[in-house]
C-alpha cells in the first residue's frame, strides 16, 4: 500500500515560527513547526508527562565551558515543554534527560521517520515494556538519571514539501486494517507562541 | 578509627597573646575585650548537651587542652586520627585587620598547642572569613603546614560561599589539597534560618541544617566544582539524612532550569556525591527500622565519616546506628572514608 501522506497546508502560508497541529485518522495529534526556515513535526505529546508540545517555547541551546561563560548557540532549535521546561531538540526529538523513574508512557527510540513508525502508530505498539526500555537505556550506556543522548525522544515525523504543500508522511496502513478516510480533518491552526 | 570533628576551645583570650603582635595585645587589653561573642554562649555551665558533664574540667572550659582530648577521646577510643576544629567566631568581627590577626593567632595556637603535641591530630585552619584577600593570605601563610587538612567555613555568612568572590579562595585550598569544612557557626547578625530569627534554642538547634543546605546549594549552583574540580567539602555537624531529599529536588529543578546554570554538566546530586562528605554527628535518628530504610536513600557507603563532636553531647545512639550498617560499611564510616577524604 502506498505511503500515507497528510497534507497540512501550503508551505507559503507558514511564517517562520508558525505551528500547526493536525490529527491523524487514528487520533494521534502531531504538531508541525516552521522554525528557522525548516519544517519539523513532533508527536504533540511530551514524553515526560504528556504536555502539548505545540504550546512549548523555543529557546536557544545554551552550553558552557566554564563558570560565567555562556556559549549561545544562535539557532533556536530547542523546544521547551510548557509544563516542566525540559528541552527537546526539535530536529530529533532528543531530550537531555532519561527519567526512568518517571516513565509514564515512553516512546520508541528508533522512531525517526514516518515510514518507520506507521505500524506502531497505528497499533499503539510504540510503548516499551519495562524490560525493553531498560535494555534500550543500557545500550546507550545510560544510568537512571543525568544528561545523555536518548533513548527518550519525542516521536518525530519526516516532513517534506511537495508542490509547495507541507506534507507529513506516515507509513502505509497495514493491510489487515480497515481503510481509513483519504484525508484528515482540516488542520487546526494554533495561536503562535 | 578516625574522628573528623573534635573541638578545641581557646581557654581565654590571653592564651592567644603569645601569637599576637603587641599592637593587638594592647588593643585587646585596652578594651578589656574577652573574645568574639558567640563562643561564650556555647557551653552554658549546666548544659550536658553542650558538653558532657564528665568532660567538663574543674576550673576550665571544656575541650581547652590537648591533655583533656587525649584523656577523653584519643586514648580510650583508640583513635588513629582526630581532626580538631576550633570554632572561635572570628567572622563575627568587623575590624578587618583585627580579624585577620586573630585568625593567624588561632592558627598558630593550633599548631603550637595541639598539632605539635600529638601526632594523631590534624586541624582545620580558621579564616578571616569576611575578607577574601586576607583569607588567601592566611592560606598561603599556614596552608602548607602538614597538620592542616581543612579550612573552617561557618554556615552563617554574609554572602553564600558558592559566590564568585570566593572561588579564588577555594582555588588556593584545592591547590594544597585542603578540604572545605562547612561547620555550624558564623556571623551573629545573620538569621540562622532562611527566613528569620528563632526565639527558642530548640528552634535554632533543630533547624541548623537549613543553613548547611543553603550553602551546599550555593556551592553547587554557582559552579564551584566546575571551576575547581579537585575541591572537596565536608559537612560537619550538619546532619546528613536531608541530603538525598535535597538532591532529588535539585535534580528535578535542574532539568527544567539548567539553562540558567549551564556550567552544571550533571545533576546536582551527582555533583554532591563526588564533592561532599558528611560527619555522623548529630544523627537525625528515627526508629531503627525506618533509619535502615533512610540509609538506603544515601545510596552508598562512601558519604559518611564518623565524628564525636567532642565535647558536645548530641544524644546519638552511635552503636545503634552502626548496627544498621554492614561490617564493610562500618569500617568505611569509622575510618576509611575520612582517611581517603583527608589523605591521612
Ligand atoms: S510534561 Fe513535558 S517536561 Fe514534563
Amino acid at each position: 500500500m502506498a505511503e500515507t501522506k497528510i497534507v497540512v497546508g501550503k508551505a507559503d502560508d507558514f511564517k517562520d515560527g508558525d505551528r500547526v497541529t493536525i490529527e491523524t485518522s487514528n487520533g494521534r495529534k502531531i504538531v508541525v513547526f516552521r522554525q528557522s526556515g525548516e519544517f519539523y513535526a513532533l508527536l504533540n505529546r511530551c514524553p515526560h508527562r504528556g504536555a502539548d508540545l505545540c504550546k512549548g517555547r523555543f529557546v536557544t541551546n545554551l552550553t558552557s565551558d566554564a563558570v560565567g561563560e555562556y556559549v549561545f548557540h544562535g539557532e533556536n532549535r530547542m523546544l521547551a515543554c510548557p509544563w516542566h521546561g525540559w528541552e527537546f531538540d526539535i530536529r530529533t526529538g532528543q531530550s537531555y534527560f532519561d527519567p526512568v523513574g518517571t516513565r509514564a508512557r515512553p516512546f520508541s527510540v528508533q522512531v525517526q521517520t514516518g515510514d518507520e513508525v506507521r505500524t506502531e502508530l497505528d497499533s499503539g505498539e510504540a510503548s516499551y515494556t519495562p524490560s525493553e526500555y531498560a535494555a534500550a537505556v543500557a545500550e546507550v550506556g545510560g544510568s537512571s538519571d543525568g544528561p545523555q543522548p536518548g533513548p527518550y525522544k519525542v516521536e518525530s515525523f519526516a516532513v517534506s514539501i511537495e508542490d509547495s504543500y507541507v506534507v507529513v508522511s506516515l507509513r502505509a496502513a497495514r493491510p489487515a486494517r480497515a481503510p481509513r478516510p483519504p484525508r484528515p480533518e482540516e488542520p487546526i491552526k494554533e495561536a503562535i507562541g | 578509627m578516625i574522628d573528623v570533628d573534635v573541638h578545641a576551645n581557646i581557654p581565654q583570650i590571653e592564651a592567644l597573646f603569645p601569637y599576637l603582635d603587641e599592637l593587638w595585645v594592647d588593643w585587646i587589653t585596652e578594651r578589656a575585650w574577652r573574645g568574639p561573642v558567640m563562643p561564650n554562649h556555647h557551653y552554658p555551665v549546666a548544659s550536658e548537651r553542650a558538653a558532657r558533664l564528665e568532660w567538663r574540667p574543674e576550673g576550665a572550659g571544656p575541650a581547652t587542652s590537648v591533655g583533656l582530648l587525649q584523656e577523653h577521646i584519643l586514648d580510650p577510643w583508640n583513635v588513629d586520627n582526630a581532626i580538631v576544629n576550633c570554632y572561635y567566631g572570628i567572622e563575627g568581627l568587623r575590624h578587618p585587620d583585627w580579624a585577620a590577626a586573630l585568625a593567624s593567632a588561632v592558627n598558630d595556637w593550633l599548631i603550637d598547642q595541639w598539632l605539635s603535641k600529638d601526632d594523631r591530630l590534624r586541624a582545620t585552619m580558621v579564616m578571616p572569613a569576611r575578607d577574601t584577600a586576607a583569607m588567601i593570605k592566611e592560606i598561603r601563610r599556614v596552608g602548607d603546614h602538614p597538620g592542616f587538612v581543612q579550612a573552617f567555613f561557618p554556615t552563617r555568612s554574609d554572602n553564600l560561599w558558592g559566590q564568585r568572590q570566593y572561588h579564588g579562595v577555594f582555588r588556593e585550598l584545592a591547590a594544597r589539597d585542603l578540604v572545605v569544612g562547612l561547620h555550624y557557626g558564623g556571623t551573629t547578625e545573620g538569621a540562622p534560618s532562611s527566613t528569620g530569627y528563632a526565639n527558642y534554642y530548640v528552634e535554632q538547634y533543630g533547624a541548623e541544617w537549613q543553613s548547611f543546605a543553603t550553602q551546599v546549594t550555593s556551592l553547587i549552583s554557582e559552579g564551584v566544582f566546575t571551576d575547581i574540580p579537585a575541591l572537596r567539602v565536608s559537612v560537619l555537624e550538619g546532619g546528613f539524612l536531608w541530603f538525598p531529599v535535597w538532591g532529588w529536588r535539585m535534580n528535578k529543578e535542574w532539568k527544567g532550569l539548567r539553562r540558567e546554570v549551564p556550567w552544571l554538566d550533571r545533576p546536582p546530586l551527582h555533583i554532591m556525591r563526588d564533592h561532599f562528605r558528611f560527619s555522623t554527628a548529630p544523627i537525625d535518628a528515627g526508629p531503627p527500622e525506618l533509619m535502615a530504610k533512610a540509609l538506603q536513600w544515601i545510596g552508598n557507603d562512601d558519604m559518611l565519616m564518623f565524628a564525636t563532636d567532642y565535647p558536645h553531647r548530641h544524644d546519638d545512639d552511635i552503636a545503634g546506628f552502626l548496627s544498621l550498617l554492614s561490617a564493610e560499611a562500618r569500617a568505611k564510616v569509622m575510618a576509611e572514608n575520612a582517611r581517603e577524604w583527608y589523605r591521612l
